[in-house]
């Protein structure tokens, strides 16, 4: 028996997260209060370090690793990247939120970073395994930071329902997982796709496993019908932890989808093209109809990403190198808003106080009309208006599912995209035309968090203007 | 030729550019924002003039083109152009912009920098949805003026503003979405989001009906037709006078024009197919719309009604040459409603906008629209007075104003179609007559029997120089209409060979 030594090199930017991230949460536990800041500076650090060594290590080619369980290639590095700048914002933007609420405390930052790994290791997961290492490790991490506040019973609770719920999906993506092993006699996606194609399989039992393993993504994602967690955890979360939720992960959720449904079973196509274009559209239709009612921001953002979820679909629909390109800008550009959305929520909150109710928006315009336009810029973004870069989001995936000779759903999709700007508007009816509730002024304390929320956003613009270089690398990296 | 400088990039972007300016530049400090507005507006107009000057008459190729890949992995480019048909809609909008900046001067008192920046950037968006080849930026640029005006009749307007604005903003945004998967449907097809290309792109008759019912749908809310009408009065009776002076005498037009872009030349044959369906709805729009105004007693909801019935002769105008030719086998009549219909644009983007600043002004010194409050304004504001008649004059069509021309190329041209579409579009003569005579009478002559009346001033300067601008263009292009059909002869017989060639 020969031991073959694998070759490290691929998963440099995981290992070396895990390292550090195991570094970090010992000298947390060193560091007194009068370094309450080490561990965020030292996550931010981590982050920086693990976006370099991806970034080296850009190349076109694909590059397998640990007996074929890790694959390294462009499509993995780009949203690698784009998890690590998005995380590098959510980390700015919830150390003020946390230093406010007076629950300063490394864990969230330690957690946060696992969960990074998490999705890299999702993102480049080349085999059933692997797959479900990088979820757990992520959503572990995930169910911790929503009952960080342990005297917190809303949180609490929420992080029990996400813990269930979650728990279930997994159950489900791993029932699936079995039969599809059982049917192809393989884990790794690039032979179990072969298997697939050679006809050889069995077909029943392929099509229950992609069933599941189908509800299980849509149980991740947050798609309908399997979507119940999604309001209560984003409304029941610290702002700080729903701002991770409601962001990062999205892109690892995104690579699961291509990694497990286009790389590992395009030959089931038509099998599952069928069940994504079912969920697609009563995503959009419940996301766009329910947020409507709902006057908690956190929760209509909820609704709205359920919304999202099922655009995003639209380029899963097409089942094409460009239907997942498109998918994949539409993701990175959705995360960016969302770090904007749920980060003028968190730069807004106070102690004791959440700034997350529609009605808190009220006036923003009289008080500060430089928030207001801000958030005016992240509302219309989601809404899918031009200039703004939600727009070139919703276009590309539209594009590619009338490419596809869908366009009926295309036009379900810009229906539910009128309905759903009723809610947008709305919040921008309420910072410039309404007579504000809060007394004293509105404004940010902190400069790094002003500008920071002003930079995601007036990035909204100008991606918005200039949208070719990120669709470009979309396009180019798959 | 002056193809050496960016003309139209400038007419957009200089006033956006400008507006970005004057919203950080005049934030406390009214003045600056008031005379940066008017200098970069000004500025705007007198760099438009070129265009006209410089304008070569023989050809329907577009002018003044600009081509730059915006975004290769699409072919979408930012691609610019005008033609007859589009350019004096280009100088109507930037004349206009002047005008409503100057309007603001005085009756906007809170967050004057605000306004004045939605209302600069509104321009140059307006420009830019005249000029683009290009459907992508076209839908941007669209798409994009919806929301200054959303904050401009939201934020400034009157009691029921939001709801006014909140109608506004989702039947129009609601129309267009199906214009823009028209647009992907046909990149799909062509591998190009280029407007010139969709113009040659051959389409089969299930695919033109469905595209030109989505471009109906869009066109029909802008401009707007019955029974999609009903936004304009809530925006228009909500929104401040320069916000309704925008919405009349330009946004209107870009459902217009958006008839003779898209749906003639790109799906001829379904439009040959559907004409009748949009010609009954004109037909409506002119007569029971019509109707409609003369009950109003809101001088401004009068005239946002009166409105939607003279656009209901564009629409008729444009539409009748399917008629014309299958009767007479001529172009000659075609030519003629063509034309007319888009004088009727030009001229009905000066009327209305006079029309409803006279109101403004009105409104500004007695705080209400209602006809019925008012009574022998003439006796304390003669001059005022002399302009309002003026206009309410051109807008019944007045020989020797800018409104007969529109109206009699209109109804010469569909007399040559169907007599009765002839009958009923000169109905509107008399029922126009009927509403804006009687509202006339009403509010300007007669005793005065009302105390506030009694207390009102007379035209500032200002404001003088406003009406006075605005009565010599109704004037001009009452008496002399030539110049203007000349710039889009060629451009209109251009179209009328793509509306009549089939594409199956």
């Amino acid at each position: 028996m020969n031991f073959v030594i694998p070759s490290f090199a691929p998963a440099i930017p995981e290992i070396t997260l895990l390292i550090l991230a195991s570094l970090i949460l010992v000298a947390d536990t060193f560091w007194s209060k009068r370094f309450q800041n080490a561990t965020y500076y030292a996550t931010q650090a981590s982050l920086l370090v693990a976006g370099y060594l991806v970034l080296s290590s850009f190349s076109v080619e694909q590059v397998f690793t640990f007996n074929d369980s890790f694959v390294r290639d462009s499509f993995a590095d780009v949203l690698k990247l784009f998890t690590v700048a998005i995380s590098l914002g959510i980390f700015l933007f919830a150390r003020e939120y946390l230093a406010q609420h007076r629950f300063m405390s490394g864990e969230f930052f330690v957690l946060g970073l696992f969960g990074v790994l998490g999705m890299f290791v999702m993102i480049s997961a080349n085999n059933f395994i692997t797959m479900y290492l990088g979820l757990e490790i992520m959503s572990l991490a995930m169910y911790a930071m929503i009952a960080l506040r342990k005297y917190d019973g809303v949180a609490v609770e929420a992080g029990m329902k996400y813990f269930v719920l979650g728990a279930l999906a997994t159950g489900m993506l791993l029932y699936g997982f079995s039969m599809i092993y059982g049917a192809t006699g393989t884990i790794t996606f690039p032979e179990m796709k072969a298997v697939i194609a050679s006809g050889k399989a069995d077909g029943i039992v392929l099509a229950f496993g992609v069933v599941f393993v189908v509800i299980g993504l849509a149980f991740k994602m947050g798609a309908v019908p399997f979507h119940m967690w999604m309001p209560d955890v984003y409304h029941g979360s610290p702002t700080a932890v729903t701002l991770y939720l409601g962001t990062a992960p999205k892109l690892a959720g995104f690579a699961m989808v291509y990694r497990l449904l286009y790389e590992a079973m395009p030959g089931l196509v038509g099998d599952w093209q069928q069940l994504i274009i079912i969920i697609s559209i009563l995503s959009m239709v419940i996301g766009s109809i329910v947020a409507i009612a709902q006057d908690n921001l956190k929760r209509m953002l909820a609704y709205s990403g359920i919304g999202h979820v099922g655009f995003l679909l639209l380029g899963v629909i097409a089942a094409t190198d460009d239907g997942f390109s498109a998918a994949m800008f539409f993701i990175i550009v959705y995360a960016i808003t969302g770090v904007a959305g749920f980060g003028m929520i968190t730069a807004l909150s106070r102690t004791g106080f959440e700034f997350d109710r529609v009605s808190d928006f009220k006036g923003l315009n009289a008080k500060n009309p430089w928030l207001a336009l801000m958030m005016l810029i992240v509302m219309f973004s989601m809404a899918g208006i031009p200039p703004f870069v939600g727009f070139w989001a919703k276009i590309v995936v539209i594009e590619e599912v009338v490419k596809a000779g869908f366009t009926w759903i295309a036009v379900i999709a810009v229906i539910t995209a009128v309905i759903s700007a009723f809610y947008y508007l709305r919040v921008v009816k309420s910072m410039y035309f309404d007579k504000s509730e809060i007394q004293g002024p509105v404004e940010i304390i902190s400069p790094a968090l002003h500008w920071g929320v002003s930079f995601v956003a007036i990035l909204l613009l100008a991606l918005g203007l200039l949208p070719g270089s990120l669709i470009d690398l979309c396009y180019l990296s798959i | 030729m002056l193809t050496s400088y960016p003309i139209l990039s400038t007419l957009i972007w200089l006033p956006i550019i400008g507006g970005l300016l004057v919203l950080f530049a005049g934030r406390n400090n009214d003045t600056v924002a008031k005379w940066l507005s008017l200098i970069v507006a000004g500025l705007t107009f007198i760099l438009s003039i070129p265009l006209w000057a410089n304008f070569n008459y023989g050809t329907a190729e577009m002018q003044f083109v600009e081509q730059i890949p915006w975004i290769p992995m699409f072919n979408v480019q930012y691609y610019l152009g005008v033609d007859g048909l589009s350019m004096p809609l280009v100088l109507l909008t930037t004349f206009t912009q002047v005008l409503v900046i100057a309007s603001a001067w005085e009756c906007i008192k809170e967050r004057i920098e605000q306004y004045m920046g939605a209302f600069l950037i509104m321009g140059g968006i307006m420009v830019g949805v005249f000029t683009a080849l290009d459907s992508i930026l076209f839908y941007v640029f669209w798409e994009a003026l919806l929301i200054p005006m959303f904050i401009v009749i939201g934020k400034w307007g009157g009691p029921r503003r939001v709801y006014a604005t909140m109608k506004f903003f989702l039947y129009t945004f609601f129309g267009s979405v199906f214009m823009l998967v028209s647009f992907l449907y046909m990149y799909w097809q062509s591998g190009s989001f280029s407007i010139l290309d969709f113009h040659e792109l051959p389409l089969g008759m299930t695919a033109q009906i469905l595209i030109f019912l989505a471009f109906l749908i869009a066109f029909a809310v802008k401009i707007p037709m019955f029974p999609v009408h009903t936004w304009l009065p809530d925006a228009h009776v909500e929104a401040p006078t320069a916000g309704s002076v925008v919405l009349a005498a330009i946004m209107l037009k870009m459902g217009g024009y958006g008839f003779v872009r898209f749906s003639l030349p790109i799906t001829p044959d379904a439009s040959m197919q559907l004409d009748w369906l949009v010609i009954a709805l004109s037909l409506i729009a002119i007569v029971y719309i019509g109707i409609v105004a003369l009950v109003q007693s809101d001088m401004k909801k009068l005239v946002a009604y009166s409105s939607i019935s003279h656009m209901g002769f564009v629409t008729l105008g444009m539409f009748l040459v399917y008629d014309i030719v299958a009767s007479h086998g001529t172009m000659e009549g075609a030519q003629l409603g063509m034309e007319g219909a888009m004088v009727q644009m030009i001229s009905h983007g000066f009327i209305s906008g006079a029309m409803f600043l006279a109101i403004g002004v009105l409104y500004d010194r007695m705080h209400t629209r209602e006809i019925s409050a008012y009574s022998g304004v003439v006796n304390k504001m003669p001059w005022f007075v002399m302009f309002a008649v003026l206009f309410a004059m051109a807008n019944v069509g007045l020989p020797g104003t800018s409104g007969f021309v529109g109206e009699f190329m209109v109804i010469l041209s569909s007399f040559k179609a169907n007599v009765w579409y002839g009958t009923l579009a000169a109905l509107t003569l008399i029922i126009g007559a009927a509403y804006t005579l009687w509202m006339v009478k009403r509010v300007f002559f007669g005793p005065v029997t009302n105390e506030n009346v009694e207390g009102l001033q007379d035209l500032n300067k200002r404001e003088f120089a406003i009406m006075a601008t605005l009565a010599i263009a109704v004037v001009a292009l009452g008496v002399f209409p030539a110049p203007l059909m000349e710039v889009m002869h060629t451009s209109v017989e251009n179209l009328l060979v793509q509306a009549t060639t089939t594409k199956l």
